[in-house]
């Protein structure tokens, strides 16, 4: 007893020595990288003040935020945002509209690259697919605003292109901008338009890895170029398709701001709102920030949850996920 | 794999194939082809043809009435500003804070790099974003413009594995030589690094040119709006560009409005198509360095 006494003692000091001198080293490094922590503290600045405090501000969303008061002085008010949230009709709505649009865009837009890039693949040309490539990676740089602008220009009923040609061979106009209806086309072909070609970008990389014996191989087997695709190229590219299919999870439910909220109007508002416009209109334009800030905190959270889940569904059926 | 043997049917499938992709490349800038020729028309012949790809009468009207009027000039300016300080800002930070980072024997790396890392999975919002911006008094300036996106995760850490993959050599010869550590950085890093920071560079400024979401929530007055705001008020909610501007002058005839619309859309995407070649020459390399290595 006594004995294990003075070994508890003597390890002890040996301990602590240890940590000294662990301590001395720490410092010592620390002193001569110093010049490395003056660089990063201008980018830690950033991540704390514009990442790491507003991390912290969704507590408003359990708070009745009064601006006199400030974030401190406000009262907290638990789950009342939340339950007023989910009570309110505007909530189905929403819910709809983002999971519908979430759902459009990943039956119509995302295989679309997929399909671009085994069609640029199948090109033998090499000057031929460059020039397509450079062409549709064009739409990607252009900005939303841009992207809404023309889509006003043309379809516009006074004097928009689309309907004057619709006019002359039809005898009618069609109001895509306003009636709810085409809506959803709309923004799903917009997305088409713009991201589709960029998109191919990653899956091309996939492709460009895949080992040219594999195909050798399969034509001595007597394998047909659909063949080749279905059983070489396709499986080639599925650990790709999976990781974006992951990341497009956790982006489910913003359905890009910007582009909801440029198509949007009066008329298609019970297709068009989302959890992102919603937050905006009662956030920023009504002063409501603690109830918007609940809207916006069950989205990233539902996103959240639904990237890992995605990830967790991945691995269990023998992809590398992404973590 | 060119000589070998095809049949009939992989003959049909390479014809429609080279016809499809000929299409989508053409459908990819048409639309903005015809803006460019509805730009440069008379309204009259907007009006008489619905679809035109070359104007039969060359009229710069629609730019002679952007460029004379106040509004859109300003904002003209305002998003080269924004662009070329904000862009500067961006290099700045990702860069000196990349630059450690890729150092694997500093203390506190990893804890740092899973910090980064949690801002892409996870952030607090629109909302509480905003009244940082507002407690900061940056709302209305165009610094809320510059700094609340300073840095993208993203970005940084493609810069960073790039440092990292520097030879470790070329470092430990310059640091005997006498090299300090920002010299090293300045002398020798950088200019290894300039295919990646052309790439960067190019990225930042084209996100900033075509920034909308930061202005449209942090900008009030309408003199600090930039060009995508101005854009949007102009041909979505078709306000006049100055409405005051005929009353001013006597002289002024209203241009056609429909051209006018167009042509504020080219002057809002030629930049960008400007840089558009250099920047195709960098960017399938950067977006795969990114892709590969996450």
């Amino acid at each position: 007893m006594k004995q294990g006494a003075a070994m508890g003692a003597a390890e002890l000091s040996a301990g602590t020595s240890f940590r000294r001198s662990r301590r001395e080293q720490r410092f010592r490094r620390l002193k001569r990288d110093k010049w490395l922590y003056i660089l990063l503290s201008p980018g830690l600045l950033y991540f704390l003040v514009f990442k790491y405090v507003p991390m912290w501000g969704v507590l408003l969303a359990f708070k009745d935020y009064q601006p006199f008061l400030g974030f401190w002085q406000s009262s907290w008010v638990g789950l009342e945002h939340f339950r007023t949230f989910f009570q309110n009709p505007d909530f189905f709505m929403l819910l709809r509209n983002t999971l519908v649009l979430s759902l459009y865009n990943l039956v119509f837009f995302f295989p679309a690259p997929i399909i671009l890039a085994l069609l640029l693949n199948e090109i033998r040309l090499s000057f031929y697919k460059r020039t397509i490539q450079t062409l549709i990676y064009v739409p990607h740089f252009i900005s939303m605003v841009i992207v809404a602008s023309i889509s006003y220009v043309f379809l516009t009923t006074q004097g928009g292109a689309v309907n004057e040609f619709l006019f002359t061979v039809t005898g009618r106009k069609i109001d895509f901008l306003a009636n709810p209806d085409w809506f959803r086309p709309m923004i799903i072909l917009q997305t088409i338009w713009k991201e589709c070609g960029w998109g191919t970008i990653i899956f091309l990389a996939a492709l460009a890895g895949v080992d040219v014996e594999q195909y050798e191989a399969a034509v001595v087997d007597g394998a047909s170029r659909w063949r080749q695709t279905w059983h070489i190229t396709l499986p080639a590219i599925r650990s790709t398709i999976v990781i974006l299919l992951i990341l497009r999870m956790g982006t489910i439910l913003d359905n890009g701001f910007e582009q909801i909220y440029l198509m949007m109007n009066a008329l298609n508002r019970e297709v068009a709102e989302v959890f992102d416009t919603y937050v905006y209109a009662l956030g920023i334009t009504q002063g409501a920030f603690s109830y918007s800030t609940a809207v916006g905190l069950f989205k990233s959270v539902i996103g959240v949850v639904l990237v890992l889940g995605t990830n967790w569904l991945a691995k269990k059926s023998g992809e590398s996920g992404l973590y | 794999m060119a000589k070998r043997y095809r049949s009939a049917g992989e003959i049909t499938f390479d014809v429609f194939n080279y016809l499809v992709l000929g299409i989508i490349g053409i459908a990819a800038i048409l639309p903005f082809l015809f803006v460019v020729a509805g730009s440069f028309a008379t309204e009259a012949e907007i009006t008489k043809r619905a679809v035109f790809l070359v104007p039969t009468t060359i009229s710069l009207d629609a730019y002679r009435f952007i460029f004379s009027t106040d509004t859109i000039v300003r904002s003209i300016g305002v998003s080269l500003y924004v662009t070329v300080i904000g862009t500067a800002v961006n290099l700045f930070f990702t860069v000196t804070m990349a630059y450690p980072m890729a150092k694997r024997y500093l203390m506190g790396r990893n804890l740092i790099l899973n910090l980064v890392i949690f801002t892409m999975l996870f952030g607090g919002g629109m909302i509480p974003t905003y009244l940082v911006i507002r407690e900061l008094h940056l709302l209305d300036t165009l610094n809320a413009l510059i700094f609340p996106g300073a840095i993208s995760a993203f970005n940084l850490i493609i810069v960073k594995n790039f440092f990292q993959e520097l030879p470790a050599e070329m470092e430990e010869a310059a640091r005997i030589d006498g090299c300090t550590e920002l010299g090293l950085l300045w002398r020798i890093v950088l200019p290894l690094s300039k295919p990646v920071l052309a790439t960067f560079t190019l990225f930042y400024a084209v996100g900033h040119w075509n920034n909308f979401f930061s202005a449209l929530l942090y900008i009030n007055d309408p003199s600090k709006w930039p060009l995508q705001v101005m854009l949007r008020q102009i041909v979505m909610l078709s306000q006049s560009a100055a409405g005051d501007l005929s009353s001013m002058d006597p002289n002024f005839v209203q241009p056609p409005e429909q051209s006018i619309k167009m042509a504020v859309i080219v002057v809002g995407t030629l930049p960008i198509m400007c840089v558009y070649p250099f920047l195709q020459k960098h960017f399938a390399k950067g977006v795969m360095l990114g892709s590969v290595k996450g």
